[in-house]
């Protein structure tokens, strides 16, 4: 697979873990937050691969990881088949002009002291790519691209708009034609008609130049609208992947089926026929995943092995017992459970189980 | 029974640009025990709105009636105002970390609101009493909870604790300002679950403020949506969501990525919204409208029924026929905006709008 021309990136077995300090004058290091925990993934030229999970599912993590800006614990991440694991700064940085990330703050991503056009022309002076009046020239075009009035060159971010500033962060992201571009929940801070104006942008932008997005969200129905493969992850693992349609038509993961069931539409008829799966409790803390099945707690279909064997990520008809490994992002439709849910089963009638 | 009536609120704050004209006439109903949704998206005017009922907005120039229970809530002396804020309006607002104090336990957080408006309760009674309204709202373990201190709660259990307290004097009207902005889909459910049970045991009315469709969609009985400081259009829920009349609600439906048009391309509301200092003439939105006339320009529409219900009433110049989502509805909204169907709309408004159609 490391050979396959369509993969552009492949993380294998990643594993990043920070570690806890205690207090006092001699930090010693009392435990580990599992942010990332075994997780494997491709992403494929010209495709987004979206990435949905809950605040400490690991999602900005694991993008980090993949952009090479925190050291990996252990694990190997590939882009174009090269290995790109813990490199140094220097070895990193024409990969650096390959990929780039657009942020989900456009209120602290962006310097408040410096001028637009300056923040847009980092990318080409860090890499000496052009200077002066041709520097100019370049982020004039940038800026018209994205949708931003080129005189603004001089103006500073406070002067602009969330989605304005959204769209410097896509200029600035754009600058180098990257292949890959990480969103980090691109829209998240902005009011729906502006996400709407920004997802559009994102999407022509994509077929102009060939782009790959990793594209993280906590809202279900953006992650759809954008995406060709989705995973879903929970405390530092992937729970389950699969091209979008299957995802979202028929998931088998119960934390999928909870997640996609608690996503408030805005369709009245729809919102009262849904039966809601209500998960009870919170997500435990990544300092102390609980064994087994990450998810076992707060499961409404959890059995006795959940708690002591962890299901792997295995395609549909394979026992989630066996020691299958694929990387999430392909065709297949893989789930980590035990006891996957089946179509037309109703997880909300099986009970949800009340807090202790 | 009507609980709340607010007529005709203006808030606007005198600033160093300038004046902010945050809410503009704005009037609108809560029944005892009903739930009414404010839709709108940043900057316009919702919460404002709710703090300035509530005394909560200093130094803001204020005019209009909200009448609570007979009284009216902005002619209350501060003094009088607490007595209502808390005991019979409760406010749950959006970020429980800042809310709750992060010195005090819990415990002794909803106790202290218990006895601040009813000193007869003793201690003992007022902490018993929030044990148990701890787990009312799904608490585990509430007897030894209420002495954890706010971060030791997650941010689920953190609105949870709001919500108890919010709870304690058993509220007339509960004002939920975004209470779920700040927390994870599942977790928002259960929250919302829970606001629902609570209401109907308790028999509270619910204003619930947010920008998200999905949750009004979810929760709400009537629903108005804000713009630029004015409500734009005012209907029960199904009316909003299937027949919406003003544009900006229309725009704002078609701007949420849903799975019936999954990957096809949105139909964002272009533009951004008006500096609330210098506002543009005539309708509030026509910038932005994709079917504004001239009439849209010269003269600000005001609430006016639209529909068969009675009860959906619309901002908008355009024809009451000119609602829906239909085909036809498109139709003529698109021949009202090309100035076809001008003497339709002077039908409606009088006069002024049969100038338009000559012109076309």
């Amino acid at each position: 697979m490391a050979g396959d021309d369509n993969v552009l990136v492949r993380v294998d077995n990643l594993v990043k873990y920070f570690p806890v300090k205690a207090g006092g004058f001699i930090r010693r290091t009392v435990g580990q937050v599992h942010a990332v925990d075994d997780v494997s993934l491709v992403i494929e030229r010209g495709k987004t691969l979206g990435l949905v999970g809950e605040t400490g599912s690991g999602k900005s993590t694991l993008a980090r990881c993949v952009a090479g800006l925190i050291p990996v614990t252990s694990g190997k991440v590939f882009f174009e088949g090269r290995d790109i694991t813990n490199l140094s700064r220097r070895a990193m940085r024409p990969l650096r002009r390959e990929v780039q990330m657009i942020f989900q703050d456009p209120y602290s991503s962006l310097n408040p002291r410096r001028r637009v056009g300056a923040i847009i022309g980092d990318p080409f002076a860090i890499h000496n790519i052009a200077t002066g009046a041709e520097r100019k020239r370049k982020v004039q075009e940038l800026m018209e691209r994205v949708g931003l009035n080129p005189e603004h060159y001089n103006r500073f971010p406070a002067e602009f708009s969330g989605g304005q500033r959204q769209r410097i962060g896509v200029a600035r992201a754009l600058a180098l034609r990257p292949k890959l571009i990480i969103c980090d929940e691109p829209v998240s801070a902005l009011d729906v008609s502006i996400q709407a104006q920004v997802l559009n942008l994102l999407a022509d932008l994509q077929q102009e130049f060939g782009l790959s997005y990793l594209f993280i969200a906590h809202d279900l129905e953006v992650v759809r609208h954008v995406s060709d493969k989705v995973a879903v992850m929970y405390l530092g693992r992937v729970g389950e992947s699969a091209p979008k349609e299957a995802l979202y038509g028929t998931p088998r993961h119960p934390y999928t089926v909870a997640l996609l069931s608690a996503a408030p539409a805005a369709d009245p008829d729809a919102a009262a026929a849904r039966q809601r799966v209500i998960l009870t409790g919170d997500v435990p803390s990544p300092i102390d995943p609980p064994p087994g099945c990450r998810f076992h707690r707060r499961c409404p279909k959890a059995q006795p092995i959940c708690a002591t064997e962890e299901p792997q990520l295995v395609p549909e008809g394979v026992s989630a017992t066996s020691e299958a490994n694929e990387p999430v992002g392909g065709n297949n439709h893989l789930t980590a459970c035990h006891f996957p849910v089946a179509v037309g089963e109703n997880l909300a009638a099986a009970g949800t189980r009340e807090l202790a | 029974m009507t609980l709340l009536e607010v007529k005709d609120l203006n808030v606007s704050f005198p600033t160093a640009d300038g004046v902010v004209r945050a809410v503009r006439g704005v009037s609108f109903d809560v029944e005892a025990g009903r739930t009414l949704g404010i839709v709108g998206e940043s900057g316009s005017g919702k919460t404002v709105l709710t703090q300035t009922l509530l005394g909560l907005t200093p130094g803001a120039d204020v005019s209009g009636a909200a009448l609570f229970e007979g009284t009216d809530l902005l002619q209350l002396t501060p003094e009088k105002m607490r007595h209502v804020r808390g005991a019979r309006i409760a406010v749950i607002f959006q970020d429980p970390l800042t809310s709750l104090h992060p010195l005090y336990r819990v415990g002794w957080q909803i106790a202290e609101m218990i006895r601040a408006h009813d000193k007869s309760v003793s201690k003992k009674e007022a902490a018993e009493r929030s044990v148990e309204l701890l787990r009312r709202v799904g608490i585990p373990k509430p007897e030894t909870r209420v002495h954890d201190y706010p971060h030791q709660f997650s941010g689920g259990m953190r609105q949870r604790a709001m919500i108890a307290m919010a709870l304690s004097l058993e509220p007339k009207l509960i004002i939920a300002d975004e209470p779920t902005t700040a927390l994870d889909a599942t977790v928002q459910a259960q929250i919302l679950d829970l606001l629902q049970r609570l209401q109907q045991d308790f028999g509270t009315a619910l204003i619930m403020i947010t920008h998200d469709l999905g949750v009004v969609a979810d929760i709400a009985d009537d629903v108005m949506v804000m713009y630029a400081g004015r409500a734009a259009e005012k209907a029960p829920k199904r009316d909003v969501f299937y027949r919406p009349h003003h544009p900006y609600t229309k725009g704002l439906l078609e701007s949420i990525p849903s799975s019936s048009a999954a990957g096809s391309r949105l139909r964002p509301i272009p533009g951004t919204q008006p500096s609330l200092i210098n506002l543009p003439s005539g309708c509030k939105f026509h910038p932005r409208c994709g079917y504004a006339f001239d009439k849209c320009a010269a003269e600000e529409p005001v609430l006016h029924l639209v529909g068969e219900t009675g009860y959906h009433t619309s901002a908008c110049w355009l024809p009451s026929a000119a609602i829906g989502l239909s085909v036809e509805a498109e139709e003529l909204r698109e021949e009202v905006a090309r100035g076809h169907h001008g003497d339709a709309v002077a039908a409606e408004f009088g006069g002024a709008a049969s100038d338009e159609g000559s012109v076309a």
